[in-house]
């Protein structure tokens, strides 16, 4: 189980930026400015890439640390979590 | 625990904080509820800066600005407790709410209306976001092991019971009075908001009485409590790494399953299946009634057999089932030729027609409505015909709208079955998550910790369900259901990751 946790880590920090790659192409097509829809807003897309990344660089650290085997084993008390 | 808890203390713990919360999540909601009033009275169409406060009042507050305030409130909670933090919550939410009642419309003070507006909105998001992790965690700090399950998820069932409450509400309101009572400027819909303040009043008198968290006053006594909760929840790394795996592994899954069980399905009840307002109202109101228990039903199951497979298998539903009900929604209220046939043997009512201007006098809308009726159920067919002044005699006609649709009492009843199904899900993803939260953080960051990915989860994940859905129908139109890929997805890779990477054991000790 551990190898499986360690070797996803690689599609999760990959995931990262396709899901960012995502975001902005859906963006730069979807905003108009005569467009009346909320997808034709630019504040909206402004607001969400900016809301997005620092999660998306979350689902990288994630990544990150499972390829690592941080997730290896989980603390099973507050003292663990003190190291 | 150093002294035990009597049955008697809990429920006033329980009380008192679910209460409040329940109040916060109404206040919450009838913004967006009566969010097409608003913008008429607030945010008025042409006005370029209306219209940017609208868009942040709706978004900005959702997206921004609860995880902003997961992160004060959190670190407040941390710093000088749990009771006063989300008293101070509470009375926020209240006063903005009730303020927001009291705001003048645009006709009355122009652009000072719509940022009165913006900021009382945003402090209502930022009320919010502090809520939630010190409700949790107080009742959580008071449990006994065996029940924190249970306790907690009392907590989990006022987001539903606010939605339930701002429903009720609001139809209560509205069908007291006419449609132009109810939109005008000092009209019905501001009593939603003045109700408020006496739901506040009465729950910030019952949490005054109430102690500190016995763990956290504990803590304060021996001087252990965090000097910096944001930087040994965020920057130490393995409570970072935990508050990752919160947020991938279930809050995130939580997050969609919640909102497409409440309110997309609404949602898609009122625009995609054109049901009536009371009805699609009623469907909701039934199936929240119905699930609402189960809330309290998983949490005391997960006390029994585990947080972490109630949660994926609420997940699991969601990712098998959403596509096969959203269409029986769809094909159960779809009206077609052989049904207007039928119906023109039965009962067709009168033609009404009137004329709608379009902009800069190019022409007009010719707006024709006929209600037909059936055994049990009814609605009306409008067409749509643009006539151009440029081109005279040409008429551009439109295909024929079905709204207002009266579902049959067999198929009314298939419909609140299935939306209960979805909020059954909910339960089940939603009833098991404070304790869950609780468990996985130390006593003195665990207010910081639990509240932002809850309000990553809920808050973006969650709330982006509507804006993806359109941003999908609008580059898949062929496919009327596309809007589910979205929550569907998010629920797939977070059952796939918390299946993995969560452990189901229950953490006895929450002391540490």
């Amino acid at each position: 189980m551990n190898a499986i946790k360690k070797y996803l880590g690689i599609i999760w920090l990959l995931m990262a930026p396709v899901v960012i790659y995502f975001l902005v192409a859906g963006a730069i097509a979807n905003i108009d400015p005569a467009g009346k829809k909320d997808i034709n807003n630019p504040v909206i897309w402004i607001i969400i890439i900016a809301i997005f990344t620092p999660i998306i660089i979350g689902l990288m650290i994630f990544g990150w640390y499972a390829f690592k085997g941080e997730y290896g084993h989980l603390p099973e008390s507050s003292a663990e979590l003190k190291e | 625990m150093n002294e035990p808890i009597s049955s008697k203390t809990i429920r006033s713990v329980i009380a008192a904080s679910s209460v409040g919360t329940m109040i916060e999540w109404y206040d919450f909601y009838i913004f967006g509820m009566l969010a097409k009033t608003i913008s008429t009275q607030f945010f008025p169409e042409g006005n370029a800066t209306a219209a940017l406060l609208s868009t942040l009042a709706i978004f900005a507050a959702g997206f921004i600005v609860r995880p902003f305030g997961a992160l004060v409130f959190g670190r407040l909670g941390d710093l000088i407790g749990r009771k006063y933090t989300f008293l101070l919550t509470l009375v926020l939410m209240g006063c903005s709410t009730f303020l927001i009642g009291l705001v003048p419309g645009y006709k009355a003070i122009g652009i000072a209306a719509p940022l009165l507006v913006l900021l009382l909105r945003l402090i209502q998001g930022l009320a919010l976001g502090g809520e939630y992790g010190g409700a949790a965690t107080y009742v959580a700090e008071h449990a006994t092991a065996g029940k924190r399950g249970y306790y907690t998820s009392w907590i989990q069932t006022t987001a539903t019971l606010g939605l339930f409450v701002a429903l009720a509400v609001i139809m209560l309101v509205k069908l007291n009075m006419t449609d132009v009572s109810f939109n005008e400027e000092w009209g019905g819909w501001r009593y939603p908001f003045w109700i408020s303040i006496l739901l506040v009043a009465i729950s910030v008198y019952i949490r005054l009485k109430m102690k500190e968290s016995p763990l956290f006053a504990k803590l304060k006594s021996e001087g252990k409590t965090s000097v910096n909760p944001l930087k040994e929840s965020f920057s130490h790394k393995p409570n970072f790494k935990m508050v990752l795996l919160a947020l991938f592994g279930a809050v995130m899954g939580q997050g969609v399953i919640w909102y497409t069980g409440q309110f997309y399905a609404q949602n898609f009840l009122e625009t995609k299946c054109n049901i009536e307002f009371e009805q699609s109202r009623t469907i909701m109101l039934w199936a929240i009634a119905f699930a609402t228990p189960f809330f309290l039903f998983f949490g005391w199951l997960s006390d029994k057999i585990g947080r972490k497979w109630i949660m994926m298998a609420g997940m699991l539903l969601g990712i098998l089932t959403y596509r096969p009900i959203f269409n029986t929604f769809l094909q159960d209220s779809k009206v077609d030729h052989q049904t207007i046939e039928s119906a023109i043997k039965i009962q067709v009512g009168e033609e009404q027609k009137h004329l709608v201007e379009l902009e800069s006098n190019k022409g007009v809308v010719e707006v024709v409505s006929k209600k037909f009726y059936l055994p049990g159920w009814n609605f009306t067919r409008v067409i749509k015909d643009t006539l151009y002044n440029n081109r005279p005699g040409e008429r551009l006609v439109s295909q024929p709208v079905y709204n207002d649709i009266h579902l049959d009492i067999v198929t009314y009843l298939k419909f609140i079955f299935l939306v209960f199904l979805l909020i059954l899900y909910v339960t089940m993803v939603y009833g098991p998550i404070a304790a869950f939260l609780v468990e996985l953080f130390p006593t003195k960051i665990r207010y910081t910790s639990m509240s932002l990915p809850y309000h990553i989860g809920n808050g973006v994940f969650g709330g982006l369900v509507p804006f993806i859905g359109l941003l999908l129908t609008t580059t898949y139109p062929a496919d009327p259901l596309v809007g589910l890929w979205y929550p569907i997805a998010v629920a797939a890779l977070c059952f796939i990751i918390g299946t993995i990477y969560l452990t189901n054991k229950i953490d006895k000790d929450v002391t540490d």
